[in-house]
Protein backbone atom coordinates (compact mmCIF):
# COMPACT_ATOMS: atom_id res chain seq x y z
CA UNK A 1 0.00 0.00 0.00
CA UNK A 2 2.69 2.39 1.06
CA UNK A 3 4.68 1.38 -1.98
CA UNK A 4 1.71 2.19 -4.22
CA UNK A 5 1.22 5.55 -2.54
CA UNK A 6 4.88 6.35 -2.87
CA UNK A 7 4.82 5.38 -6.52
CA UNK A 8 1.81 7.60 -7.12
CA UNK A 9 3.44 10.47 -5.27
CA UNK A 10 6.61 9.99 -7.24
CA UNK A 11 4.71 9.91 -10.51
CA UNK A 12 2.82 13.06 -9.57
CA UNK A 13 6.10 14.77 -8.74
CA UNK A 14 7.58 13.64 -12.00
CA UNK A 15 4.59 14.92 -13.96
CA UNK A 16 4.67 18.27 -12.13
CA UNK A 17 8.36 18.75 -12.78
CA UNK A 18 7.86 17.80 -16.42
CA UNK A 19 5.10 20.35 -16.73
CA UNK A 20 7.31 22.95 -15.07
CA UNK A 21 10.15 22.16 -17.42
CA UNK A 22 7.77 22.54 -20.35
CA UNK A 23 6.71 25.95 -19.13
CA UNK A 24 10.27 27.10 -18.76
CA UNK A 25 11.56 25.90 -22.06
CA UNK A 26 10.19 25.96 -25.56
CA UNK A 27 10.22 22.38 -26.83
CA UNK A 28 12.73 21.54 -29.52
CA UNK A 29 10.08 21.15 -32.21
CA UNK A 30 8.80 24.69 -31.62
CA UNK A 31 12.33 26.10 -31.58
CA UNK A 32 12.96 24.33 -34.88
CA UNK A 33 9.74 25.79 -36.27
CA UNK A 34 10.76 29.31 -35.23
CA UNK A 35 14.32 29.00 -36.53
CA UNK A 36 13.55 27.22 -39.76
CA UNK A 37 10.00 28.05 -40.78
CA UNK A 38 9.58 31.53 -39.30
CA UNK A 39 13.21 31.88 -40.38
CA UNK A 40 12.30 31.52 -44.04
CA UNK A 41 10.98 35.10 -43.87
CA UNK A 42 12.61 36.53 -40.73
CA UNK A 43 16.02 34.94 -41.29
CA UNK A 44 17.37 31.95 -39.43
CA UNK A 45 18.97 34.23 -36.86
CA UNK A 46 15.63 36.12 -36.77
CA UNK A 47 17.31 39.40 -37.61
CA UNK A 48 14.92 40.00 -40.46
CA UNK A 49 14.50 39.30 -44.16
CA UNK A 50 11.34 39.90 -46.10
CA UNK A 51 9.79 39.95 -42.62
CA UNK A 52 11.10 42.26 -39.90
CA UNK A 53 13.67 41.68 -37.16
CA UNK A 54 12.02 39.58 -34.42
CA UNK A 55 14.85 39.48 -31.91
CA UNK A 56 13.99 40.60 -28.34
CA UNK A 57 15.18 44.19 -28.76
CA UNK A 58 12.97 44.64 -31.80
CA UNK A 59 9.95 43.12 -30.06
CA UNK A 60 10.23 45.26 -26.91
CA UNK A 61 6.89 46.98 -27.51
CA UNK A 62 4.98 43.68 -27.43
CA UNK A 63 3.65 41.89 -24.39
CA UNK A 64 3.13 38.14 -24.43
CA UNK A 65 -0.60 38.36 -25.15
CA UNK A 66 -0.27 40.74 -28.09
CA UNK A 67 2.60 38.79 -29.61
CA UNK A 68 0.73 35.48 -29.23
CA UNK A 69 -2.21 37.07 -31.04
CA UNK A 70 0.05 38.25 -33.87
CA UNK A 71 1.38 34.69 -34.25
CA UNK A 72 -2.14 33.24 -34.23
CA UNK A 73 -3.90 35.79 -36.42
CA UNK A 74 -1.13 37.29 -38.52
CA UNK A 75 -1.02 40.91 -39.63
CA UNK A 76 -3.52 41.70 -42.39
CA UNK A 77 -2.17 43.47 -45.48
CA UNK A 78 1.31 42.10 -44.80
CA UNK A 79 3.05 38.81 -45.56
CA UNK A 80 2.63 37.67 -41.92
CA UNK A 81 0.19 34.73 -42.12
CA UNK A 82 -2.21 33.56 -39.40
CA UNK A 83 -0.76 30.43 -37.75
CA UNK A 84 -3.99 29.53 -35.94
CA UNK A 85 -4.83 26.77 -38.44
CA UNK A 86 -1.69 24.86 -37.48
CA UNK A 87 -0.70 26.07 -34.00
CA UNK A 88 -2.52 25.82 -30.66
CA UNK A 89 -2.88 28.90 -28.46
CA UNK A 90 -0.51 27.28 -25.98
CA UNK A 91 2.10 26.80 -28.71
CA UNK A 92 1.73 30.39 -29.89
CA UNK A 93 2.24 31.53 -26.32
CA UNK A 94 5.37 29.42 -25.98
CA UNK A 95 6.70 30.91 -29.20
CA UNK A 96 5.95 34.44 -27.98
CA UNK A 97 7.73 33.70 -24.69
CA UNK A 98 10.68 32.23 -26.53
CA UNK A 99 10.96 35.29 -28.77
CA UNK A 100 10.64 37.82 -25.94
CA UNK A 101 12.88 35.96 -23.52
CA UNK A 102 15.84 36.37 -25.78
CA UNK A 103 17.07 32.81 -26.18
CA UNK A 104 17.15 33.76 -29.81
CA UNK A 105 20.71 34.99 -29.74
CA UNK B 1 66.03 30.18 -79.35
CA UNK B 2 62.47 31.31 -78.85
CA UNK B 3 61.37 27.87 -79.97
CA UNK B 4 63.63 26.27 -77.39
CA UNK B 5 62.12 28.38 -74.60
CA UNK B 6 58.70 27.28 -75.82
CA UNK B 7 59.69 23.64 -75.76
CA UNK B 8 61.14 23.93 -72.26
CA UNK B 9 58.05 25.77 -71.03
CA UNK B 10 55.75 23.17 -72.59
CA UNK B 11 57.69 20.40 -70.92
CA UNK B 12 57.43 22.11 -67.54
CA UNK B 13 53.70 22.73 -67.95
CA UNK B 14 52.99 19.13 -68.96
CA UNK B 15 54.85 17.97 -65.89
CA UNK B 16 52.74 20.22 -63.67
CA UNK B 17 49.48 18.97 -65.06
CA UNK B 18 50.51 15.37 -64.59
CA UNK B 19 51.74 16.11 -61.08
CA UNK B 20 48.39 17.33 -59.82
CA UNK B 21 45.16 15.47 -60.36
CA UNK B 22 42.88 17.14 -62.87
CA UNK B 23 39.51 18.26 -61.52
CA UNK B 24 36.71 18.44 -64.06
CA UNK B 25 33.78 20.39 -62.60
CA UNK B 26 31.09 19.71 -65.20
CA UNK B 27 29.17 17.19 -63.11
CA UNK B 28 29.78 18.78 -59.72
CA UNK B 29 27.47 20.84 -57.59
CA UNK B 30 27.11 22.51 -54.22
CA UNK B 31 24.51 21.90 -51.54
CA UNK B 32 23.83 24.66 -49.02
CA UNK B 33 23.90 23.46 -45.41
CA UNK B 34 21.95 26.30 -43.97
CA UNK B 35 22.34 25.77 -40.24
CA UNK B 36 26.08 25.19 -40.17
CA UNK B 37 27.18 27.81 -42.69
CA UNK B 38 28.83 25.24 -44.92
CA UNK B 39 28.58 23.90 -48.45
CA UNK B 40 28.76 20.29 -49.52
CA UNK B 41 30.64 19.73 -52.77
CA UNK B 42 28.85 16.90 -54.57
CA UNK B 43 29.42 14.72 -57.63
CA UNK B 44 26.36 13.94 -59.77
CA UNK B 45 27.85 10.92 -61.49
CA UNK B 46 29.05 9.28 -58.28
CA UNK B 47 25.97 10.42 -56.31
CA UNK B 48 28.36 11.30 -53.51
CA UNK B 49 29.76 14.21 -51.56
CA UNK B 50 33.41 15.06 -52.10
CA UNK B 51 34.09 17.68 -49.46
CA UNK B 52 32.57 20.09 -46.98
CA UNK B 53 33.56 23.72 -47.37
CA UNK B 54 33.08 25.71 -44.18
CA UNK B 55 33.08 29.26 -42.91
CA UNK B 56 30.38 30.84 -45.06
CA UNK B 57 28.38 32.58 -42.33
CA UNK B 58 24.59 32.66 -42.15
CA UNK B 59 23.33 30.62 -45.08
CA UNK B 60 19.61 30.70 -44.39
CA UNK B 61 17.99 31.35 -47.73
CA UNK B 62 21.40 31.32 -49.41
CA UNK B 63 21.79 30.91 -53.13
CA UNK B 64 24.72 30.87 -55.52
CA UNK B 65 25.76 31.32 -59.13
CA UNK B 66 28.72 29.94 -61.08
CA UNK B 67 31.52 31.50 -63.10
CA UNK B 68 31.45 30.70 -66.84
CA UNK B 69 34.33 28.23 -66.45
CA UNK B 70 32.45 26.38 -63.68
CA UNK B 71 35.39 26.74 -61.34
CA UNK B 72 34.04 29.33 -58.92
CA UNK B 73 30.74 29.71 -57.12
CA UNK B 74 29.57 33.05 -55.79
CA UNK B 75 27.55 32.47 -52.65
CA UNK B 76 25.03 35.01 -51.37
CA UNK B 77 24.41 34.63 -47.64
CA UNK B 78 21.79 36.11 -45.40
CA UNK B 79 24.36 38.00 -43.34
CA UNK B 80 25.37 40.04 -46.38
CA UNK B 81 28.39 37.84 -46.97
CA UNK B 82 29.52 37.38 -50.55
CA UNK B 83 31.86 34.42 -50.86
CA UNK B 84 33.82 33.18 -53.84
CA UNK B 85 34.26 29.44 -53.51
CA UNK B 86 36.85 27.52 -55.52
CA UNK B 87 35.49 24.10 -56.51
CA UNK B 88 38.89 22.89 -57.68
CA UNK B 89 40.75 23.72 -54.48
CA UNK B 90 37.63 23.02 -52.39
CA UNK B 91 37.94 26.16 -50.32
CA UNK B 92 36.67 29.71 -49.85
CA UNK B 93 38.91 31.76 -52.14
CA UNK B 94 37.59 35.15 -51.02
CA UNK B 95 34.86 36.52 -48.82
CA UNK B 96 33.51 40.02 -48.20
CA UNK B 97 30.64 41.29 -46.07
CA UNK B 98 28.86 43.64 -48.43
CA UNK B 99 25.67 44.52 -46.54
CA UNK B 100 23.60 43.70 -43.50
CA UNK B 101 21.05 41.43 -45.09
CA UNK B 102 21.32 39.95 -48.57
CA UNK B 103 18.68 37.99 -50.39
CA UNK B 104 20.21 36.80 -53.63
CA UNK B 105 22.43 37.52 -56.55
CA UNK B 106 23.27 37.07 -60.18
CA UNK B 107 26.28 36.97 -62.50
CA UNK B 108 26.51 38.96 -65.73
CA UNK B 109 26.41 37.11 -69.06
CA UNK B 110 30.14 37.72 -69.60
CA UNK B 111 31.02 36.53 -66.11
CA UNK B 112 32.77 39.77 -65.20
CA UNK B 113 30.31 41.14 -62.63
CA UNK B 114 28.40 39.73 -59.69
CA UNK B 115 25.34 41.57 -58.40
CA UNK B 116 23.80 41.16 -54.95
CA UNK B 117 20.36 42.32 -53.90
CA UNK B 118 19.81 43.45 -50.34
CA UNK B 119 16.94 43.85 -47.92
CA UNK B 120 18.98 46.06 -45.61
CA UNK B 121 19.95 48.59 -46.84
CA UNK B 122 17.61 48.11 -49.81
CA UNK B 123 19.34 48.04 -53.14
CA UNK B 124 21.76 46.25 -55.42
CA UNK B 125 25.54 46.24 -55.22
CA UNK B 126 27.74 45.12 -58.05
CA UNK B 127 31.16 43.56 -57.64
CA UNK B 128 34.11 42.65 -59.81
CA UNK B 129 33.90 38.86 -60.16
CA UNK B 130 37.68 38.49 -59.92
CA UNK B 131 38.45 40.63 -56.90
CA UNK B 132 35.03 41.07 -55.23
CA UNK B 133 35.68 44.81 -55.15
CA UNK B 134 32.52 46.88 -55.40
CA UNK B 135 32.15 48.61 -58.76
CA UNK B 136 28.63 50.04 -58.40
CA UNK B 137 26.10 50.71 -55.67
CA UNK B 138 22.46 51.16 -56.66
CA UNK B 139 20.35 52.18 -53.65
CA UNK B 140 16.63 51.61 -54.14
CA UNK B 141 15.18 52.60 -50.77
CA UNK B 142 13.21 49.36 -50.83
CA UNK B 143 13.66 45.66 -50.24
CA UNK B 144 14.96 44.33 -53.52
CA UNK B 145 13.87 40.96 -54.92
CA UNK B 146 13.92 38.99 -58.16
CA UNK B 147 17.44 39.96 -59.21
CA UNK B 148 18.45 38.24 -62.46
CA UNK B 149 21.02 38.65 -65.18
CA UNK B 150 19.78 39.71 -68.61
CA UNK B 151 21.67 39.45 -71.90
CA UNK B 152 23.92 42.40 -72.78
CA UNK B 153 25.63 42.81 -69.39
CA UNK B 154 22.42 43.88 -67.69
CA UNK B 155 20.75 43.09 -64.39
CA UNK B 156 17.02 43.29 -63.71
CA UNK B 157 15.51 43.55 -60.23
CA UNK B 158 12.29 44.55 -58.53
CA UNK B 159 11.27 46.59 -55.48
CA UNK B 160 9.01 44.83 -52.96
CA UNK B 161 7.79 48.06 -51.38
CA UNK B 162 7.55 50.30 -54.43
CA UNK B 163 6.33 47.83 -57.06
CA UNK B 164 8.93 48.95 -59.60
CA UNK B 165 11.32 46.98 -61.79
CA UNK B 166 14.72 48.45 -62.62
CA UNK B 167 16.98 47.45 -65.48
CA UNK B 168 20.64 48.26 -64.88
CA UNK B 169 22.91 48.39 -67.92
CA UNK B 170 26.55 47.93 -66.95
CA UNK B 171 28.22 48.59 -70.27
CA UNK B 172 29.63 51.95 -69.24
CA UNK B 173 31.45 53.31 -66.21
CA UNK B 174 28.20 54.35 -64.49
CA UNK B 175 25.25 51.95 -64.51
CA UNK B 176 22.40 53.19 -66.71
CA UNK B 177 19.09 52.58 -64.94
CA UNK B 178 15.70 52.17 -66.59
CA UNK B 179 12.86 52.33 -64.06
CA UNK B 180 9.52 50.68 -64.82
CA UNK B 181 6.70 51.62 -62.48
CA UNK B 182 3.32 50.00 -61.93
CA UNK B 183 4.51 46.40 -61.61
CA UNK B 184 1.89 45.64 -58.94
CA UNK B 185 1.58 45.26 -55.19
CA UNK B 186 4.39 43.53 -53.28
CA UNK B 187 6.25 41.61 -55.99
CA UNK B 188 7.98 38.79 -54.08
CA UNK B 189 10.17 37.06 -56.68
CA UNK B 190 10.83 36.99 -60.39
CA UNK B 191 12.23 34.88 -63.19
CA UNK B 192 13.73 35.54 -66.57
CA UNK B 193 13.14 33.08 -69.40
CA UNK B 194 16.09 31.16 -70.80
CA UNK B 195 16.13 33.27 -73.96
CA UNK B 196 16.38 36.42 -71.85
CA UNK B 197 13.20 37.88 -73.31
CA UNK B 198 10.54 37.75 -70.60
CA UNK B 199 10.92 38.89 -67.01
CA UNK B 200 7.98 37.78 -64.87
CA UNK B 201 7.33 38.87 -61.29
CA UNK B 202 4.93 37.14 -58.94
CA UNK B 203 2.79 39.38 -56.74
CA UNK B 204 1.99 38.77 -53.10
CA UNK B 205 -0.24 41.79 -52.57
CA UNK B 206 -2.67 40.93 -55.36
CA UNK B 207 -3.64 37.89 -57.41
CA UNK B 208 -1.66 37.93 -60.61
CA UNK B 209 1.77 38.34 -62.11
CA UNK B 210 3.41 41.03 -64.19
CA UNK B 211 5.62 40.43 -67.22
CA UNK B 212 8.04 42.62 -69.13
CA UNK B 213 9.14 41.99 -72.70
CA UNK B 214 12.83 42.90 -72.53
CA UNK B 215 13.07 42.89 -76.35
CA UNK B 216 10.99 46.08 -76.40
CA UNK B 217 12.80 49.43 -76.40
CA UNK B 218 10.62 50.61 -73.51
CA UNK B 219 9.11 47.58 -71.78
CA UNK B 220 5.63 48.14 -70.33
CA UNK B 221 4.11 46.01 -67.54
CA UNK B 222 1.92 43.23 -68.96
CA UNK B 223 -0.67 41.85 -66.54
CA UNK B 224 -0.73 38.07 -66.37
CA UNK B 225 -3.63 36.12 -64.80
CA UNK B 226 -5.13 39.19 -63.11
CA UNK B 227 -7.32 38.11 -60.22
CA UNK B 228 -6.62 34.39 -60.69
CA UNK B 229 -7.96 33.52 -57.25
CA UNK B 230 -11.13 35.57 -57.44
CA UNK B 231 -14.00 34.08 -55.50
CA UNK B 232 -11.81 31.54 -53.74
CA UNK B 233 -10.88 31.80 -50.08
CA UNK B 234 -7.32 33.02 -49.64
CA UNK B 235 -5.26 30.48 -47.73
CA UNK B 236 -2.43 31.51 -45.43
CA UNK B 237 0.99 31.54 -47.10
CA UNK B 238 3.52 30.00 -44.72
CA UNK B 239 6.31 30.29 -47.22
CA UNK B 240 6.63 32.49 -50.26
CA UNK B 241 6.82 30.57 -53.52
CA UNK B 242 9.97 30.82 -55.60
CA UNK B 243 9.97 31.51 -59.28
CA UNK B 244 13.59 30.58 -59.90
CA UNK B 245 14.09 27.79 -62.37
CA UNK B 246 11.59 29.12 -64.87
CA UNK B 247 9.31 26.15 -65.20
CA UNK B 248 8.86 26.34 -68.91
CA UNK B 249 7.29 23.17 -70.15
CA UNK B 250 7.09 23.12 -73.93
CA UNK B 251 5.06 26.16 -74.93
CA UNK B 252 3.80 26.92 -71.44
CA UNK B 253 4.94 28.28 -68.11
CA UNK B 254 3.96 26.63 -64.88
CA UNK B 255 3.73 29.04 -61.97
CA UNK B 256 2.90 28.54 -58.30
CA UNK B 257 -0.28 30.32 -57.20
CA UNK B 258 -0.05 32.39 -54.00
CA UNK B 259 -2.58 31.65 -51.27
CA UNK B 260 -4.17 28.89 -53.34
CA UNK B 261 -3.21 25.24 -53.54
CA UNK B 262 -2.61 25.08 -57.26
CA UNK B 263 -0.17 25.73 -60.06
CA UNK B 264 -1.17 27.93 -62.97
CA UNK B 265 -0.43 27.29 -66.64
CA UNK B 266 0.26 30.19 -68.95
CA UNK B 267 0.84 30.21 -72.70
CA UNK B 268 4.44 31.23 -73.39
CA UNK B 269 3.49 33.43 -76.33
CA UNK B 270 0.25 35.10 -75.35
CA UNK B 271 0.59 34.82 -71.54
CA UNK B 272 -3.05 33.76 -71.39
CA UNK B 273 -4.09 31.15 -68.85
CA UNK B 274 -4.20 27.64 -70.29
CA UNK B 275 -5.12 25.66 -67.20
CA UNK B 276 -4.73 24.95 -63.51
CA UNK B 277 -3.71 21.91 -61.54
CA UNK B 278 -4.82 21.46 -57.94
CA UNK B 279 -1.93 20.57 -55.68
CA UNK B 280 -1.30 19.03 -52.27
CA UNK B 281 -0.49 22.39 -50.63
CA UNK B 282 0.91 25.87 -51.24
CA UNK B 283 3.54 25.28 -53.95
CA UNK B 284 7.00 26.65 -53.23
CA UNK B 285 8.94 25.47 -56.28
CA UNK B 286 7.34 24.29 -59.50
CA UNK B 287 10.28 23.12 -61.55
CA UNK B 288 10.23 21.68 -65.03
CA UNK B 289 12.46 18.76 -65.84
CA UNK B 290 14.94 20.03 -68.47
CA UNK B 291 12.98 18.40 -71.30
CA UNK B 292 9.76 20.05 -70.11
CA UNK B 293 7.80 16.78 -69.87
CA UNK B 294 7.35 16.85 -66.09
CA UNK B 295 6.95 19.52 -63.43
CA UNK B 296 8.04 18.68 -59.88
CA UNK B 297 6.38 20.64 -57.09
CA UNK B 298 7.23 20.95 -53.41
CA UNK B 299 5.17 22.66 -50.73
CA UNK B 300 5.14 25.08 -47.82
CA UNK B 301 5.02 24.12 -44.15
CA UNK B 302 3.15 22.14 -42.77
CA UNK B 303 2.69 20.10 -45.96
CA UNK B 304 6.36 20.14 -46.85
CA UNK B 305 7.06 16.41 -46.65
CA UNK B 306 5.56 15.76 -50.06
CA UNK B 307 6.48 16.12 -53.73
CA UNK B 308 4.02 15.92 -56.60
CA UNK B 309 5.00 15.28 -60.19
CA UNK B 310 2.76 16.72 -62.90
CA UNK B 311 2.75 15.49 -66.49
CA UNK B 312 2.78 18.54 -68.74
CA UNK B 313 0.84 16.90 -71.55
CA UNK B 314 -2.20 16.05 -69.43
CA UNK B 315 -1.58 18.63 -66.65
CA UNK B 316 -2.40 15.83 -64.20
CA UNK B 317 -0.50 14.75 -61.10
CA UNK B 318 1.08 11.44 -62.12
CA UNK B 319 3.12 10.73 -59.02
CA UNK B 320 3.11 11.78 -55.38
CA UNK B 321 5.52 10.70 -52.69
CA UNK B 322 6.95 11.71 -49.32
CA UNK B 323 10.75 11.91 -49.32
CA UNK B 324 10.72 13.05 -45.66
CA UNK B 325 10.30 16.08 -43.40
CA UNK B 326 10.87 19.54 -44.91
CA UNK B 327 11.59 19.12 -48.61
CA UNK B 328 13.20 22.45 -49.48
CA UNK B 329 14.64 22.26 -52.97
CA UNK B 330 15.00 20.15 -56.08
CA UNK B 331 17.67 20.21 -58.78
CA UNK B 332 17.64 18.16 -61.96
CA UNK B 333 20.74 16.76 -63.55
CA UNK B 334 21.32 18.78 -66.73
CA UNK B 335 19.66 16.21 -69.00
CA UNK B 336 16.91 15.46 -66.53
CA UNK B 337 17.48 11.75 -65.90
CA UNK B 338 17.74 12.28 -62.14
CA UNK B 339 16.59 14.83 -59.60
CA UNK B 340 18.29 15.70 -56.32
CA UNK B 341 16.02 16.64 -53.43
CA UNK B 342 17.05 18.28 -50.16
CA UNK B 343 15.16 16.95 -47.16
CA UNK B 344 16.12 19.39 -44.42
CA UNK B 345 14.88 17.71 -41.28
CA UNK B 346 16.03 14.26 -42.37
CA UNK B 347 19.55 15.62 -42.87
CA UNK B 348 19.67 14.05 -46.32
CA UNK B 349 19.85 14.82 -50.00
CA UNK B 350 17.89 12.14 -51.84
CA UNK B 351 18.33 11.25 -55.49
CA UNK B 352 15.58 9.87 -57.71
CA UNK B 353 15.28 8.54 -61.23
CA UNK B 354 12.74 10.83 -62.92
CA UNK B 355 11.23 8.08 -65.06
CA UNK B 356 10.85 5.22 -62.60
CA UNK B 357 10.69 7.50 -59.50
CA UNK B 358 12.96 5.03 -57.75
CA UNK B 359 15.52 6.31 -55.28
CA UNK B 360 19.01 5.90 -56.71
CA UNK B 361 21.02 7.29 -53.83
CA UNK B 362 21.21 9.49 -50.79
CA UNK B 363 23.82 11.73 -49.22
CA UNK B 364 24.11 12.91 -45.63
CA UNK B 365 23.97 16.69 -45.28
CA UNK B 366 23.44 19.11 -42.38
CA UNK B 367 20.01 20.77 -42.80
CA UNK B 368 20.37 20.88 -46.59
CA UNK B 369 18.53 23.59 -48.54
CA UNK B 370 19.50 24.79 -52.03
CA UNK B 371 21.17 22.39 -54.48
CA UNK B 372 23.08 23.97 -57.36
CA UNK B 373 24.76 22.07 -60.20
CA UNK B 374 27.53 23.71 -62.19
CA UNK B 375 25.53 23.41 -65.45
CA UNK B 376 23.73 26.55 -64.24
CA UNK B 377 26.85 28.43 -65.35
CA UNK B 378 25.58 28.35 -68.92
CA UNK B 379 21.96 29.35 -68.44
CA UNK B 380 20.57 32.89 -68.41
CA UNK B 381 18.76 33.68 -65.19
CA UNK B 382 20.52 31.07 -63.05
Amino acid sequence: MLKTLLTIAFCLLAITSLALAEEQEAPAALVNLVRQDCGSCHGMTLKGGLGPDIRPDALGHYDIDTLSTVVLDGIPKTAMPPWRPILSEADARKIAEYLLKGDTK
Amino acid sequence: MKWLYGAVLAAILTGTVQAQSVVATGDLGLVVERASGSLLLVDQSDRASLARIEGLGDLSHASLVYSPDERFAYVFGRDGGLSKVDLVEKRVAKRVIQSGNAIGGAISDDGSLVAVSNYEPGGVRIFDAQTLEMVADIPTGSKTIGLVDAPGKRFVFTLWDAGETWIADLNSEEPKITRITGMGTNPYDALITGDGRLYITGLFGEDGLTALDLWQENPEPIRVLPGYGRGEAELPVYKMPHLEGWARAGQEFVLPAVGHHEVLWVDGETLAETGRTSTHGQPVFAMARPDGRQVWVNFAHPLNDTIQVIDTVTKQVVHEFKPGPAVLHMEFTPRGNEVWVSVRDAGKVMIYDTRTFEKTGEIDAESPSGIFFTARAHRTGL
